[in-house]
């Protein structure tokens, strides 16, 4: 990995311009979760000109659904889901100032144009890795959508959470760079 | 006639979704050891040792490996010889699921596709029964994620592309799911029967520890070239750019009518859990 930065939410556009594609970031303050249904319902909102249930405002959200606690535990596991899914509604959180997005796997080329557009980061985190990432998130308490299970939204207070900088500021992207460099014939 | 009763089915299963959820296969552990000597990129191995840390805490903290605990595929072979007493079978399978998701603080995956409602407790499982001959029952649980599931496919090919065709084909999609399904991958391949049954071939082929090859000789053959092809793709762990895309391919092949080539893929993450017992 090229550097390594830490970074405190919420995150200035001064923050996000600064990091290239590669670099690793460890993440402290507060981050929010949400996934399919929990983005459904946002935009829905949005549609129907409400507020969101939470200040979006140089936030990241993280695309996660954790497993249970067990007793003692702030979360459960708590690895990225597929990012994809959430392609359909993520311009409408950039327009309202989200600053970072973690997941893993590849994002529409919409979505990386609105980024630049944005100055948003999408942030890759180890998948599969979440008994480890769980680590990391000291506190954990279900803000919105509660009956979502899995899927409600939770503010999550993290040190040193661990990503990757996948789509930067700029549209440069890891998985093509990171895939050219090692493809062979 | 021997009989087996319904509470000591939902014992076991119970017990086998909880240890398949926290506990990694040797075969997947030795495969990062492999990788981690072998990749050529630096972020590849640094991703492999976090997925090596991460089964470990895992192990020692009883957590779930992935915080997708999947969903409870079971495959079942039951000896005709059997009698299955104490209550229904497809209930005590589903029980037993109940109670280890529960117990074991694994997440329910399991909702309405429409609404989307999660129905709270992992079930329905995905149950695959087989008789056999015999007095007893095999269960083999392999909880499937939905992120690497999501990547695969079932094709209905030309018979004259043959065996070529079915290794540019998985090849093919495996360059198109690129990032998504968590790599390195476990690749089912299922060839053969009707459009059902290679699905089926793809799952039951995950069911084999990495490194361990088809008896037919020449479906050896295409595991170990498939699976170099892939790793040429330069994908890597997560996507990040690497040598190692997907740990292994594991080939199944039945016969089939005159006129099809059915051939699935079956992605699975390195979160590759499947656990048996017998009773």
């Amino acid at each position: 990995m090229s550097e390594q930065i830490k970074l405190t939410t919420p995150l200035s556009d001064e923050d996000v311009e600064k990091l290239n594609i590669g670099d690793k970031v460890f993440l402290s303050g507060t981050i929010y979760t949400g996934r399919d249904a929990a983005h459904k319902r946002l935009v829905d909102l949005l549609d129907e000109g409400k507020e969101l249930p939470i200040d979006i405002k140089g936030q990241i959200i993280y695309y996660v659904g954790p497993a249970p606690a067990k007793p003692g535990q702030a979360i459960g596991s708590a690895g990225p889901t597929t990012s994809y899914r959430m392609d359909a509604y993520a311009y409408r959180l950039m327009e309202l100032g989200l600053k970072g997005m973690i997941g893993k796997g590849n994002r529409a080329p919409e979505v990386i144009e609105a980024m630049k557009k944005h100055k948003t980061v999408y942030f890759g985190a180890t998948g599969g890795a979440g008994a480890l990432i769980a680590k990391s998130i000291k506190k954990a308490e279900i803000v919105a959508y509660e009956e979502l299970g899995p899927e409600a939204i939770r503010k999550l207070e993290v040190e040193d959470f661990p990503v990757v900088v996948v789509n930067d500021v700029r549209g440069g992207d890891l998985y093509v760079e990171g895939a050219k460099k090692y493809r062979k014939e | 006639m021997r009989e087996i009763s319904c509470d000591e089915i939902i014992k076991v299963i119970r017990d086998l979704c909880i240890d398949a959820g926290c506990n990694l296969g040797d075969d997947v552990e030795a495969a990062f050891d492999k990788a981690i000597e072998t990749d050529e990129s630096p972020v590849a191995v640094e991703v492999i040792k976090e997925l090596k840390e991460n089964s470990q805490i895992a192990r020692e903290e009883l957590v779930p490996i992935c915080q997708d605990c999947g969903l409870a595929v079971l495959f079942i072979e039951l000896g005709q010889e059997v009698h299955i007493v104490g209550g229904d079978f497809k209930e005590a399978v589903n029980e037993g699921v109940r109670q280890g998701y529960a117990d074991g603080f694994l997440r329910k995956s399991a909702c309405h596709p429409f609404t989307r409602k999660n129905t709270g407790d992992n079930t329905p499982a995905i149950i695959h029964t087989e008789i056999v001959p015999g007095d007893k029952m095999k269960i083999t649980i392999a909880p499937k994620g939905g992120g690497s599931e999501n990547m695969s496919r079932v094709t209905m090919l030309t018979p004259a592309v043959g065996i070529e065709g079915v290794k540019d084909f998985v090849v093919q999609r495996l360059s198109e799911a690129g990032s998504n399904p968590c790599p390195p991958t476990v690749i089912g391949i299922g060839v053969g029967g009707t459009f059902e049954r290679s699905a089926f071939l793809a799952k039951k082929a995950l069911l084999r520890k990495i490194g361990e090859r088809n008896p037919d000789p020449e479906l050896a053959a295409a595991e170990k070239e498939v699976l170099e092809r892939i790793n040429k793709l330069g994908i890597g762990p997560m996507g990040y750019g690497g040598n190692t895309t997907s740990l292994d391919v594991l080939f199944e092949m039945e016969p089939c009518h005159i006129a099809s080539l059915p051939c699935a893929v079956n992605v699975q993450c390195h979160a590759a859990r499947h656990k048996e017992a017998v009773i």
